[in-house]
C-alpha cells in the first residue's frame, strides 16, 4: 500500500489492526479476492442499489419510529398539541402515532421518510425486477436468484401492508376491514382464518401487537436474511453485463470494487437516503391526524392505498357481483375469490415461473452472462410489457373513483371499460410489442449492411443520383450483430429407426410448441457474408435472411443505398 | 439436465458458429477532461471538497433547526419544523453522496478492467469427491442399515412442533366461535340512536329525504365488555325516510312492515368486503359504497345495481316504541357484513 519507506503512524496503526484482525480471522484472504472485484457499470444496474438502500433507511427510520410507538389497542383519550382531535377516544397506537408526529422532535421527518422509503422500496424492487426480466438477466446460472428476488418482492408487499395498517386511523382500518372480508371469501375454513388473523371478530384486541410483531421482526428477518442471499448470488456469479465490444460470457469488464464502487455505491446510497429526506421534507404523506382513529362507522370517499395494492383494489372493483354463487347452503364468493386471489395468483406464478419456462421453450443449458437487447428477444419484451399493461390496468382501475371525479365521467362506464381493456390491453400490448421489436432489429440490420444515412448526394456519370452512406465501424456494428436469434428448437421423431415409440416424446412434442410461439417470429443478426454481399450489390435488391414465419427470406429497405466509396466498392459494382 | 438438452444447446450454437462477426476486442480509452488537464483536475477535487463542505453545513444547519425550531403548537410551526430538518438532513446527505460519486467518477482511475468468469459447476473431480465424503458420512451413521431408527427420527421430529402449534392454534382464534358472526346486539325494543353521540331519534324528526348513521342504544354497555369495536363493527346501520310513494319495495316478508313510515333501515356494512357504505344519493335512492363501488338501491330492497357486491344489504325491522323512539323489532334476520362459508347454515 505505502510507496514510503518510512510509514506514517496512521499507516503503521492500520497494519497493526490489519494483522490482528488477520491472525484471528483470515481475512487477507478475502480482501485479496474480493476488494478488487470487478463491477459492470451501467444505470439499470442502480435500480437493485435503490431497493437495497430505501431498505437500510426503512430500519434506520423505523428502529427510531419503535421507541416511541405504542403497539396497542388499548382505548384512550388523546390530549396533546393537535386540536382537533383534542378529547376523541382512540387507541394507543393512533394516539402515540399523533404524539411522535408532532411532539417528538424530528419524529414526524422520520414518519414521513419511513413511509417515503417503503413507497420507494416496492417501486425500485419492481423496477429492478422488470430490467431484470427484459434483459434476461434470470437466464442460467441465476434462476435461483430471480426467485430470491421475486420472494423479496412478496415481502416487501408484506412489510408495506402490515405498516400501513400500525397507526390505526380510519383508512387502514377500512384497508383491514377489506382484508378481513377478503380471508372471510376463502371456502371452508374463511371464518376460522379471520378469527386467526384477528384473534376473534373483527378488529378485536389483538390486531396492532401481532401486525407489530410482524412487520419490526418476522418480516424484517426475512427480507434480511434473503438480501444476504441475493447478494452472496450475485458475488458468486459476478454481475451480468450489457453487450459490448470486448465483452463476452467468459468474461466481466468494469471498475473494480475498492475504491470505485466504495465510493460510487457508498456514496449512492447517502443520495437515496437524502432525496428520500428531501421528499420527507416537502411533502405530506398519511396524515393519519386528518383521518381521524379507526371506527367501523365512517369512511372517506377518494381514498387509495399505497400504490403497490392499487392493482389488489382494481381487481376487487372490476369483477362483477354476480360470481357469487350457493352450493347447496354454503356460500362461494367468487366475486371475492376470483379478483383478490386468482388474479394475483395468476399474475405472480406467471412472473416466478418465467425463466424456467423460458428455459424448457429454448432448450438451453448454457450460462448466460451478456444480457439480451430487449429487441432481440421479441417474446419475452412482450410477454413483460403485457403482464405490465395488466397490471397497469388494475392500478387505474384501483383508482376508478378519483379518474371520474376528475375527468367528469361515469364510474360505471369506467368500470366496463376497464373489464374489457383488462382482458384487451395485454393482447394488444403483446402484438404491438412484438412488431416493435422485430422493427427494431431490421432496423439494426439495415443500419449494419448500409451504414448510417449521410445526407451526401453523388451524381454518376449516367445521371442517376444515390446517397452516400457511411459504415459502421466495428464497435457499432458488434452491438448489432453479437446475439444469436434463438431458434425453435428441433425434436427428434417420435419413432426410432425400428419403428419403436421413444420416450419422452410427450415432453419434447411440448418443448416444440411452446419453443415455436417463443421463436418462430425471428430477425436473424447479419452475417459477415450478408454484409460482404451487400457491399457487392448496392441499390434496390437488398435481399436478407429475415425470417418471419417460416423461413421466407423478406424484403427490408429497397431505397438506394450506397456505402461510402471506397476501393473495392466502387459505383460500378452495383449492377454485379 | 439430459444430455438430450445439450444436443440442442449445440445445434443452436454451431448453426451460427461458421458464418459470424468477430468481437472486435475493448474500445480505446477515453480520456476525461481531468486526465489531461492539470487544471481541470483540480477544479474537480474542488468540487468534490464543496460537496463535502456542504454535508457539514446540513449537518450543523440540522442541530441548529432542532433546538431553534421546535414543532410548537399549530400546524405552521410543525410544517416549519419539519421542512428545517428535513431539509438540513437531506444537504447533509446529498452532500456526502454526490461528493464520493463526484470524486469517483472525475477523479479516480476509470479505466476498464476485465475479469475471467468461470462455470458455476465444480469440476467433475470436485464432484466425485463431494459424493464420496456423504456416501463416507453415510456409512458411518449406518442410517441405510438401521431402517427403524429412521423412521424414529422422522416421526419425533414431525411430531414435536405439535408443542408448539397446538396451544398457538387453540389460543389464537380467542373461542373460535364464528357463529358469532352471525348476530349483532340489535334485539327486540333496542333504540336507534345517533352514531356517535348516541342520542336515540325520534322518528319525527326524520325528514323525508335526511340520512342518519346509527348505532344501537345499548353499544355504551359494550364499553366495559371489551367488545365495543367488535359490535359496533357488525351493528352500524344507515337510515333514511323516503317518501312513501317512491318506497316501491323492502324487504319485510309478507304479513309483516319491516320500515315505518318511509323510514327504512338498512346494515351499513357492504356484503362485498365489509366497507362502511356510506355515500347517499338523493335523487336516485342509491346507496354507494366508496371503496369498490358496489351500488345499493335503498327504494327497492337495498337491491345491488352495480359493482362486485352480490347481496342487498341487510335490513333492520323497525318501529317506534310508546315515545315516539325508533326502535328495533329484533335483530337482523340474515348475517352482516361479507359473505362466508357457512353464511346461510342455520
Amino acid at each position: 500500500m505505502t510507496t514510503t519507506s518510512t510509514p506514517t503512524p496512521t499507516a503503521r496503526a492500520a497494519a497493526a489492526t490489519a494483522d490482528y484482525l488477520d491472525q484471528r480471522t483470515g481475512i487477507g484472504v478475502a480482501v485479496k479476492t474480493f476488494a478488487r472485484k470487478i463491477f459492470p457499470d451501467h444505470w439499470s444496474f442502480l435500480l437493485g442499489e435503490i431497493a437495497l438502500y430505501s431498505f437500510v433507511t426503512l430500519l434506520i427510520s423505523g428502529v427510531f419510529l419503535t421507541m416511541f410507538f405504542v403497539p396497542s389497542m388499548a382505548e384512550t383519550t388523546y390530549h396533546g398539541p393537535w386540536a382537533s382531535l383534542n378529547g376523541v377516544e382512540m387507541s394507543q397506537a393512533f394516539s402515540s402515532t399523533l404524539r411522535l408526529s408532532f411532539e417528538v422532535r424530528g419524529g414526524l421527518l422520520m414518519r414521513q421518510v419511513h413511509h417515503w422509503a417503503a413507497l420507494i422500496f416496492m417501486a425500485s424492487i419492481v423496477t429492478h425486477m422488470m430490467r431484470v426480466f427484459f434483459t434476461g438477466a434470470f437466464r442460467k446460472p441465476r434462476e435461483l436468484n430471480w426467485v430470491v428476488g421475486f420472494t423479496l418482492m412478496i415481502l416487501g408487499l408484506l412489510a408495506g401492508f402490515s405498516g400501513y395498517s400500525l397507526p390505526d386511523d380510519v383508512l387502514s382500518g377500512n384497508g383491514l376491514r377489506i382484508t378481513d372480508g377478503v380471508v372471510k371469501a376463502i371456502p371452508i375454513i374463511g371464518s376460522y382464518m379471520s378469527y386467526f388473523i384477528f384473534g376473534g371478530e373483527f378488529p378485536g384486541n389483538d390486531l396492532i401487537p401481532r401486525l407489530f410483531t410482524v412487520h419490526i421482526l418476522l418480516v424484517p428477518a426475512l427480507i434480511l436474511a434473503l438480501i444476504g442471499l441475493h447478494l452472496l448470488f450475485v458475488v458468486l456469479h459476478k454481475h451480468t453485463q450489457y453487450p459490448g465490444s470486448g465483452r463476452s460470457d467468459k468474461n466481466v469488464v468494469g471498475f473494480p470494487l475498492f475504491p470505485i464502487y466504495v465510493a460510487k455505491a457508498g456514496g449512492y446510497f447517502f443520495v437515496v437516503f437524502g432525496v428520500i429526506a428531501l421528499m420527507a421534507a416537502t411533502m405530506t404523506i398519511n396524515p393519519v391526524w386528518n383521518y381521524g382513529p379507526y371506527d367501523p362507522s365512517p369512511v372517506s370517499a377518494g381514498a387509495q392505498p399505497d400504490w403497490y395494492m392499487l392493482f389488489l383494489e382494481g381487481s376487487l372493483r372490476l369483477m362483477p357481483g354476480q360470481a357469487e354463487v350457493m352450493l347447496g347452503q354454503y356460500t362461494l364468493s367468487l366475486n371475492v375469490i376470483i379478483p383478490a386471489m386468482i388474479v394475483p395468483g395468476v399474475l405472480f406464478t406467471l412472473l416466478a415461473a418465467y425463466p424456467f419456462i423460458e428455459a424448457f421453450a429454448t432448450g438451453d443449458n448454457r450460462e448466460h452472462h451478456v444480457l439480451d437487447r430487449p429487441r432481440n428477444r421479441p417474446f419475452r419484451t412482450a410477454f413483460g410489457v403485457s403482464l405490465l399493461v395488466a397490471f397497469f390496468i388494475l392500478v387505474l382501475a384501483g383508482s376508478n373513483d378519483l379518474i371520474a371525479t376528475h375527468f367528469h365521467l361515469s364510474i360505471n362506464d369506467i368500470t366496463w371499460v376497464f373489464r374489457f381493456l383488462l382482458f384487451l390491453g395485454p393482447w394488444a400490448a403483446f402484438v404491438i410489442t412484438k412488431r416493435i421489436c422485430l422493427g427494431l432489429q431490421r432496423k439494426d440490420r439495415e443500419l449494419v449492411l448500409h451504414g448510417h444515412e449521410t445526407g451526401r448526394i453523388v451524381r454518376f456519370a449516367s445521371g442517376e443520383y444515390i446517397e452516400v452512406h457511411k459504415p459502421l465501424d466495428a464497435h457499432e456494428r458488434w452491438l448489432r450483430v453479437q446475439h444469436d436469434a434463438v431458434r425453435p428448437v428441433e425434436i427428434e421423431p417420435a419413432e426410432d429407426s425400428r419403428g419403436v415409440r421413444r420416450k419422452g416424446y410427450r415432453t419434447d412434442r411440448l418443448r416444440q410448441r411452446i419453443s415455436q410461439v417463443f421463436y418462430e417470429d425471428r430477425v436473424e443478426p447479419v452475417t459477415p457474408s450478408e454484409l460482404e454481399a451487400a457491399h457487392h450489390a448496392h441499390g434496390g435488391h437488398d435481399e436478407i435472411g429475415s425470417h418471419d414465419h417460416g423461413h421466407e427470406p423478406a424484403q427490408v429497405g429497397g431505397g438506394q443505398h450506397l456505402v461510402e466509396p471506397d476501393g473495392e466498392t466502387g459505383p460500378d459494382a452495383r449492377n454485379h | 439436465m439430459s444430455a438430450h438438452d445439450n444436443s440442442h444447446d449445440l445445434e443452436v450454437r454451431d448453426s451460427n458458429v461458421v458464418d459470424r462477426f468477430e468481437d472486435p476486442g475493448h474500445p480505446d480509452h477515453q480520456p476525461r477532461k481531468g486526465d489531461t488537464d492539470p487544471k481541470a483536475n483540480k477544479k474537480a477535487e474542488r468540487q468534490v471538497l464543496f460537496l463535502f463542505a456542504v454535508s457539514v453545513l446540513g449537518t450543523i444547519g440540522f442541530v441548529v433547526a432542532y433546538f431553534a425550531l421546535p414543532p410548537g403548537d399549530t400546524a405552521e410551526s410543525m410544517r416549519t419544523s419539519n421542512l428545517a430538518l428535513g431539509g438540513a438532513l437531506a444537504f447533509a446527505l446529498l452532500g456526502i453522496g454526490t461528493g464520493a460519486i463526484h470524486w469517483a467518477k472525475a477523479l479516480m482511475n476509470d479505466h476498464e478492467k476485465s475479469e475471467e468468469r468461470h462455470l458455476q459447476r465444480s469440476d467433475d473431480e470436485t464432484r466425485a469427491a463431494a459424493v464420496e465424503v456423504l456416501a463416507e458420512g453415510t456409512a458411518d451413521s449406518g442410517i441405510s442399515r438401521r431402517g427403524a431408527l429412521k423412521g424414529a427420527v422422522v416421526s419425533a421430529l414431525a411430531l414435536f412442533p405439535i408443542t408448539i402449534a397446538l396451544p398457538l392454534i387453540g389460543n389464537i382464534g380467542e373461542d373460535w366461535n364464528v357463529g358469532k358472526l352471525k348476530h349483532t346486539i340489535w334485539k327486540k325494543g333496542v333504540r336507534l340512536s345517533r352514531d356517535p353521540n348516541g342520542r336515540p331519534i325520534k322518528a319525527s324528526d326524520v325528514t323525508i329525504g335526511s340520512v342518519f348513521h346509527v348505532i344501537p342504544d345499548n353499544l355504551e354497555e359494550h364499553h366495559e365488555t371489551g367488545d365495543y369495536m367488535d359490535q359496533k363493527a357488525k351493528a352500524v346501520v344507515l337510515l333514511v325516510r323516503l317518501d312513501p310513494r317512491d318506497l316501491k319495495a323492502d324487504q319485510s316478508p309478507a304479513g309483516e312492515t319491516w320500515s315505518y313510515d318511509g323510514i327504512v333501515a338498512y346494515s351499513k356494512i357492504c356484503t362485498h368486503v365489509g366497507c362502511p357504505v356510506a355515500l347517499y344519493e338523493q335523487q336516485t335512492h342509491h346507496l354507494l359504497c366508496p371503496c369498490h363501488q358496489s351500488t345499493f338501491d335503498i327504494a327497492d330492497g337495498a337491491r345491488v345495481v352495480f359493482g362486485p357486491a352480490k347481496r342487498p344489504l341487510p335490513q333492520l325491522p323497525i318501529t317506534v316504541d310508546d315515545e315516539g323512539y325508533l326502535v328495533a323489532q329484533s335483530d337482523f334476520t340474515q348475517p352482516v357484513g361479507p359473505s362466508f362459508w357457512e353464511r346461510e347454515t342455520k
